[in-house]
């Protein structure tokens, strides 16, 4: 069954997407922009996750406890999430409360006004988060990760910042941000749920339709960095590392190690996007993960968690394993990652990993396509990387003609444990890590 | 109403199935009635580990093909374990049922507990388990739970106490499988894109053979009434302070639950009652009482509280992690102030039809996939009757301000609560 959305752009160039399904009376709603972490100045890393936490709480009209007094009266929920390259306002209400919800919605998207008690406020709640972070071996090791292999590359920085480059970021700097990525021309409207089409896109172009394209609130406007277009963000290339590198983040009251095993991987735009994907399916997910998972939790009872991720956006994000082991058998994990990637880069894949991951992720598409929060989310992201709103239909197509070959190859292109960068945060010491990036 | 069809087979089986013909797709979970209160004192954590076990081959799937037997049909298989439950499930293609039902059947009779697989899933489970350990909110609740129960068995978690993982035999593994997993301790539930007629016929052919069995023996423990507060203080190295209160509570059967189940959403914000996924529409909270004290008043980065519905009497839980600065004693003092508020004073009628409407959605939120509806209808035939999940509107609607607040009074007093606090120790 196509999805077959209803898509419209409207005169000030806002993008509408509607798909009606109704399994349930409710409904889902994203709103996003253009606009992430990969925007954040310099010095002041932090700055989207910021402003995602601090966009809803109060706009021009509404105060703060308004906002929430009316969501919460309605059970509707609402949240703004913040990636490299996009941020999100997402809500889900009954299919009765949207025409309210979406007018509130659309009022914290155009006229935020980051009152700054808030700002103080949520400030202090994402350096809560990040120290919570710093004390969890998952997020210490996938961070020591990116800074490894990325180094002066932006994908080294983290989205949630630092304690010092939160503590440095003002209101106008959180304003800043919005003004350049908050415009009509740059942002897309998902309505997934239960609803009529024509009705849907008529009620979002009450709601955005006299936002102005050229949008820019009056205030803070000096100084502030030309708007980037939907178009405009041009990540550049990351240098792969050109030998193998082990760092450690010592962690030792801690149970367990987390191990992240990583390289350089594609953009969303790469031509061998699919193949990459099969290939990754196979490696490090398909049943328990994959062939990792078969080596390292089902033969080797090492691991409650091992598999691989592939994170191809805009730029060339980073392919990464994670597994979860003892700090005995840290090396013996690393050990067999290398073994199996070896396997993979000289023997390959049988034809059979690959008909299998095929027909997987072909098969889930209706399983992975039923609720409308992931129905909304799909649609959002093949409007983001112009996939067209048929992708839902051509993907099997897609997957279907990638080869035994073609996969090999992707492997052989992308995973060479000679030139894996590996970091470990847990407690364990590692005599023969790199080191200088472990900082507890 | 939807139409649920329920019918028991002669070994005892349990069968229901619910239409739902929106995607062509079928939902099939297994549910036993087996968890960790099920356990004896030195095998903690055998639930769990059995249903580990039962992922691993069966006399007519054999070991190497258990890897893609759902897979290939795109679809997802999983399960997990609690106080009260042991579940599986597959939601794939409608076209996979016969397939979906067959490993289940396997499951129930067949599984083989090889030694040398017992043995490697042995360190997997002890992973599963440090892994739980990094969080200090996990610990701390594991510490409070333990306190707070000295005679139930949900004194201790379902993953069980790392000495028994490391002592626990084959034996013990296989004899718990075999003395829970009978079709008359079990139910089985399909809700998708198929005929419910067709589905029985189905589910009589792959389960009609296995022998009816033994009722396994149930639980008799009952907690004795608290006498007084409990406190546990763990000092660790770590970042973040973390607050948690655990209050003995009704089971889910007792008319005590939904008005305190509305105490908590006045609290916290309305959470819903599907715990498989539960959390993946965040709750409205930010116009709830202690959210507005604690994270608006720069105390807390989160607060939450828990009421699961169980068989025998647990916890209501509320959990906090104190901000960047502060500290454990005027978060507890906030708390508790709101709760002795809420007795004192009770809610207002704004609030009740607040989280009233919050509470109804929720249960919408709750059923918005084929495996969601299974899963509560599983969920709660395995703690009660199936007939619940219907009931969850009238339920809500008996309830009155004045119960809310009498079930505040009641169940939120001192003798009646474990504190927890974990301090982090900087070395």
């Amino acid at each position: 069954m196509a999805l077959a959305p209803t898509g419209t752009v409207l005169a000030n160039g806002l993008t509408v997407i509607v798909k009606p399904n109704h399994t349930t009376p409710a409904v889902s709603l994203l709103i996003a922009a253009r606009i992430g972490a990969y925007a954040d100045p310099a010095d002041r890393e932090g700055t989207a996750a910021l402003c995602a936490r601090v966009l809803d709480r109060g706009t021009v009209t509404r105060s703060a406890a308004v906002i929430a007094d009316d969501l919460d009266g309605r059970g509707a929920s609402l949240s703004v999430v913040t990636g490299r390259h996009q941020t999100a306002i997402s809500a889900t209400c009954l299919a009765g409360d949207f025409a309210a919800v979406l007018g509130l919605a659309a009022d914290i998207a155009r006229h935020p006004a980051f009152p700054d008690a808030e700002v103080a406020t949520r400030r202090a709640d994402l350096i809560s988060s990040i120290r919570q972070d710093d004390d969890n071996p998952a997020p210490m090791a996938v961070d020591a990760l990116a800074r490894a292999l990325y180094g002066v590359h932006p994908y080294a920085r983290k989205i949630r910042g630092t304690v010092p480059s939160v503590e440095r970021i003002r209101r106008q700097d959180v304003v800043r941000f919005y003004q350049k990525g908050f415009q009509p021309q740059a942002t897309t409207v998902v309505v997934v749920g239960d609803l009529d089409p024509d009705a849907t896109i008529a009620s979002v172009a009450t709601a955005f339709g006299d936002w102005p394209a050229s949008a820019r609130a009056s205030e803070d406007q000096s100084g502030s960095a030309p708007p980037a277009g939907p178009a405009g963000v041009a990540v550049p290339d990351a240098i792969a590392p050109h030998e193998r590198r082990l760092v450690a983040v010592p962690m030792m009251n801690k149970a367990q190690a987390d191990i992240a095993y990583g390289f350089v991987g594609i953009r969303r735009s790469d031509p061998d996007y699919t193949t990459v994907s099969v290939m990754n399916n196979a490696l490090g997910q398909y049943a328990i993960g994959g062939r990792l998972g078969d080596s390292i939790r089902e033969r080797q009872g090492m691991a409650y968690y091992v598999f691989s991720g592939l994170d191809a956006t805009l730029g060339p994000g980073p392919l990464t394993i994670r597994a979860g082991v003892s700090a005995g058998n840290v090396e013996r994990a690393i050990a067999s990652i290398d073994e199996e990637l070896t396997a993979v880069v000289t023997s390959g894949f049988t034809e059979q990993e690959i008909d299998e991951s095929k027909s997987y992720l072909i098969g889930s598409m209706p399983r992975q396509l039923e609720t409308n929060a992931a129905i909304a989310s799909f649609l959002l992201t093949t409007d983001f990387f112009g996939l067209g709103l048929d992708y839902d239909v051509r993907l099997p197509g897609l997957i279907q003609s990638v080869t035994r070959d073609a996969a090999v190859d992707a492997a052989r292109r992308l995973l060479d444990p000679a030139r894996a960068t590996i970091a470990v945060a847990g407690p364990w010491n590692a005599d023969r890590a790199d080191d200088g990036q472990g900082h507890r | 109403m939807p139409d649920v069809r329920e019918t028991t087979l002669d070994n005892g089986l349990k069968v229901l199935v619910q239409e739902v013909h929106t995607a062509p797709l079928a939902s099939v979970w297994c549910w036993y009635r087996v968890g960790s209160k099920d356990e004896a004192p030195g095998v903690t954590g055998v639930s769990h580990w059995v249903e580990h076990m039962n992922f691993k081959g069966t006399r007519n799937i054999p070991r190497d093909q258990v890897k893609g037997i759902i897979e290939k049909f795109g679809g997802s298989w999983n399960g997990y374990t609690w106080i009260d439950q042991t579940t599986y499930l597959e939601t794939a293609s409608k076209d996979a049922l016969d397939r979906m039902l067959f490993i289940e059947a396997e499951r129930m009779d067949g599984c083989l507990y090889d030694p040398a697989d017992c043995e490697s899933e042995r360190t997997v489970i002890i992973s599963e388990l440090q892994g739980g350990e990094n969080d200090p909110e996990q610990l701390l609740d594991t510490e409070v739970t333990a306190a707070a129960f000295k005679v139930h068995p949900y004194h201790h978690p379902t993953i069980g106490w790392l000495s028994d993982l490391q002592t626990m035999t084959r034996d013990d593994l296989y004899g718990h499988y075999r003395r829970f997993y009978i079709p008359s301790n079990a139910t089985i539930v399909v809700v998708g894109d198929v005929d419910s007629d067709d589905v029985v016929k189905r589910v009589a052919a792959h389960f009609g053979g296995i022998a009816a069995g033994t009722r396994p023996p149930r639980v008799r423990q009952i907690e004795p009434e608290q006498q007084a507060e409990r406190r546990v203080v763990l000092r660790k190295e770590g970042t973040t302070a973390y607050w948690k209160a655990a209050f003995h509570a009704p089971a889910f059967a007792d008319p005590a639950f939904f008005p305190l189940l509305v105490a908590d959403a006045v609290l916290n914000g309305a959470a819903g009652l599907n715990i498989w996924s539960g959390g993946s529409v965040s709750r409205p909270q930010r116009s709830a009482r202690l959210y507005r004290a604690l994270v608006d008043g720069g105390l807390a980065s989160s607060v939450s509280g828990g009421l699961m519905p169980t068989e025998h009497p647990y916890l209501y839980g509320l959990s906090v992690s104190v901000a960047e600065g502060q500290s454990l004693g005027p978060v507890e003092q906030v708390v508790l102030t709101e709760v002795a508020r809420l007795q004192r004073d009770g809610i207002t009628p704004a609030e009740f039809a607040k989280v009233n409407a919050q509470l109804r959605a929720r249960f919408v939120y709750d059923n918005d996939s084929v495996t969601d509806i299974a899963h509560q209808l599983g969920f709660f035939e395995t703690i009660g009757s199936w007939r619940a999940c219907h009931d969850l509107g009238s339920r809500l609607d008996a309830v009155t301000p004045e119960a809310v607040q009498a079930a505040a009074v009641k169940y939120l007093t001192p003798e009646n609560r474990t504190i927890g606090w974990f301090e982090p120790v900087t070395q």
